[in-house]
């Protein structure tokens, strides 16, 4: 951000999402859109996460359920194809874990410091329900 | 548009709250929301009934509280509407916390603040209270000392608070009771007039621009939080007061009412001043003119706009008084009065060495009688006579049992 003088900024304690003017924001991919200096898209603010989620795409559904209930906008799908996770917005609190439907499970969460390569090829097995 | 005019004739007999209602109505506030309280409570239904009957296109918002309130006006501002509300009292200290958002995210949200004391004990009378607590709020504060005014006054606040080189909230002023409740003839404008002289509402950054979207009410740590608390003291020292004289030039253009920063009666050639604020004005007035029969040249001065404090207007109005009383009408609770103070640190540097002494006064709706006026001018007399202050620096008028007096 520019360290701007005293009266040098928009009055109001608010900030603009872009620069310019936007159509149709909503349908428009995060890359293609022209986020503003001030907008936290290109900040990391995850510095604090101790727990991460890592996706093993070889079992997931699409099914969107991370993307919806990911408090922070932090799970990347395009054309209802699951991708990845925004690691720079990830907080690191589970929830998509929680919510994915597949066994095993698609997301999991893993110390900040895991080795996702490594990980990926432990992944659990399938829970057969047994005793 | 899509609702009924209302024809008023050139005088209404109406009292202050029913004046605000009025001229909220004649602005066409989209959207007040509100929490009753007395003595301000009539101008708030009275927009409701308004709305209700077709007169107005807006939205009255029933919340649970004035601090609720207040953050239905601010989200309803931000969103890009023409907001107000009214409150007094503990419904004003509720909101506290809420007017230093809307000033802050520069909401030109109009308060209506009905003047009335601060429990304990409780009471629902007029004194000046409440409107000193907002005194560092950061909002743009008029006071009005009649019901005519309460009305005028609203024009005046849409017009500046609005204003994009202002975009400050504004509070209108008036003595609960004493002027809310007290019904006196009132000019009016019409519907046309009153609307023309605001104009339509101006939205900027608003929420519901879809193709500029902002984030409003943002967090600014030791990195920003100054400048912005910098800028908003400057446009308030610097840009408040020039757009406040030309909507007063403006509106005397309209209506041939006059209105000043700083109202001075009497004052050309005053020994002796008052200076106050609210309806004590008029009782003042009144009392000059008869101690000018007695051969005591006294004046007036009350305070038009409280915040921003208008420190130059002040100081030319004063600049002949030798020696001048303040009147306070809140319990300083420990300090010299508000208005000492500030009167104080106006005139200190000039080359003005008028006597200064304080006086708190009518709290709690206690009355301010000319009788007590008569004493006060009398002891300012005897200053000038002296040529010292003669008194305690801080007296009260009007409370029972021995005399109080400090410093
Ligand atoms: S851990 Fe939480 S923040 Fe991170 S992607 Fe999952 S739901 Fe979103
Ligand atoms: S919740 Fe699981 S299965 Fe569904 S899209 Fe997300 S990762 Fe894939």
């Amino acid at each position: 951000m520019q360290n701007n003088g005293w009266d040098e900024f928009e009055i109001g304690a608010m900030l603009r999402s872009f620069d310019g003017e936007v159509k149709d924001i909503a349908t428009t991919p995060q890359e293609d859109r022209n986020y503003s200096s001030n907008n936290s898209f290109t900040a990391s603010v995850a510095d604090w996460r101790i727990e991460k989620p890592i996706f093993n795409k070889d079992y997931c559904i699409d099914c969107q359920f991370c993307w919806i209930y990911c408090p922070d906008i932090s799970i990347i799908s395009r054309d209802k194809k699951m991708i990845g996770i925004d690691m720079d917005h990830c907080k690191g609190c589970g929830i998509c874990v929680e919510v994915c439907p597949t066994n095993p499970k698609s997301l999991l969460m893993f110390p900040e410091q895991a080795d996702e390569e490594a990980e990926l090829a432990g992944w659990p097995e399938k829970d057969k329900g047994e005793k | 548009m899509a609702f009924d005019k209302m024809e008023l004739r050139d005088v209404e007999v109406w009292d202050g709250n029913f004046a605000a209602a009025q001229a909220m109505r004649q602005v066409q506030i989209d959207v007040v929301a509100a929490y009753p309280i007395t003595p301000s409570t009539p101008i708030v239904e009275g927009y409701a009934k308004f709305l209700a009957d077709g007169y107005v296109e807006g939205e009255f918002v029933m919340v649970e509280s004035e601090h609720a309130a207040m953050s239905g006006c601010i989200g309803a501002s931000a969103a890009g509407g023409r907001v107000a509300t009214a409150t007094s009292s503990q419904g004003f200290a509720l909101m506290v916390e809420t007017l230093y958002q809307a000033s802050g995210m520069r909401l030109p949200i109009i308060l209506n603040v009905v003047n009335r004391a601060l429990a304990a004990p409780l009471n629902v009378n007029g004194d000046h209270s409440d409107m000193y607590l907002g005194r560092d709020s950061g909002w743009i504060q008029l006071d009005a000392y009649s019901p005519q005014e309460a009305y005028d006054l609203n024009f005046i606040a849409f017009r500046v608070a609005e204003d994009h080189d202002v975009r400050l909230p504004c509070m209108v002023h008036q003595d609960g009771f004493m002027t809310s409740h007290t019904a006196q003839g009132v000019n009016t404008l019409t519907d046309d007039q009153a609307y023309g002289f605001v104009g339509d509402f101006k939205p900027m950054n608003d929420m519901l621009d879809f193709d500029h979207p902002v984030t409003h009410g943002v967090q600014t740590e030791e990195d920003w939080h100054f400048e912005h608390k910098a800028r908003q003291h400057n446009d308030l020292m610097t840009k408040v007061l020039p757009k406040v004289q030309a909507a007063f030039d403006d509106f005397e253009a309209l209506t041939g009412r006059k209105y000043n920063i700083v109202e001075s009666y009497d004052m050309d050639d005053a020994d002796v001043a008052v200076i106050c604020m609210g309806t004590s004005v008029e009782t003042a007035r009144e009392v000059a003119k008869e101690m000018r029969t007695q051969g005591i040249k006294a004046g007036v001065v009350g305070l038009r706009v409280f915040r921003p404090f208008p420190f130059e207007q002040i100081k030319e109005a004063l600049k002949g008084a030798k020696a001048i009383a303040t009147l306070d009408r809140s319990s300083p609770n420990g300090a010299p009065g508000a208005l000492f103070n500030e009167i104080a640190g106006t005139l200190y540097n000039t080359e003005s060495r008028a006597l200064l002494s304080g006086y708190v006064y009518g709290l709690g709706g206690r009355d301010l009688t000319k009788q007590h006026l008569v004493d006060l001018y009398t002891e300012l007399q005897a200053n000038v006579d002296a040529g010292k202050v003669t008194t305690p620096l801080q007296q009260f008028i009007g409370v029972r049992g021995p005399k109080l007096a400090f410093l």
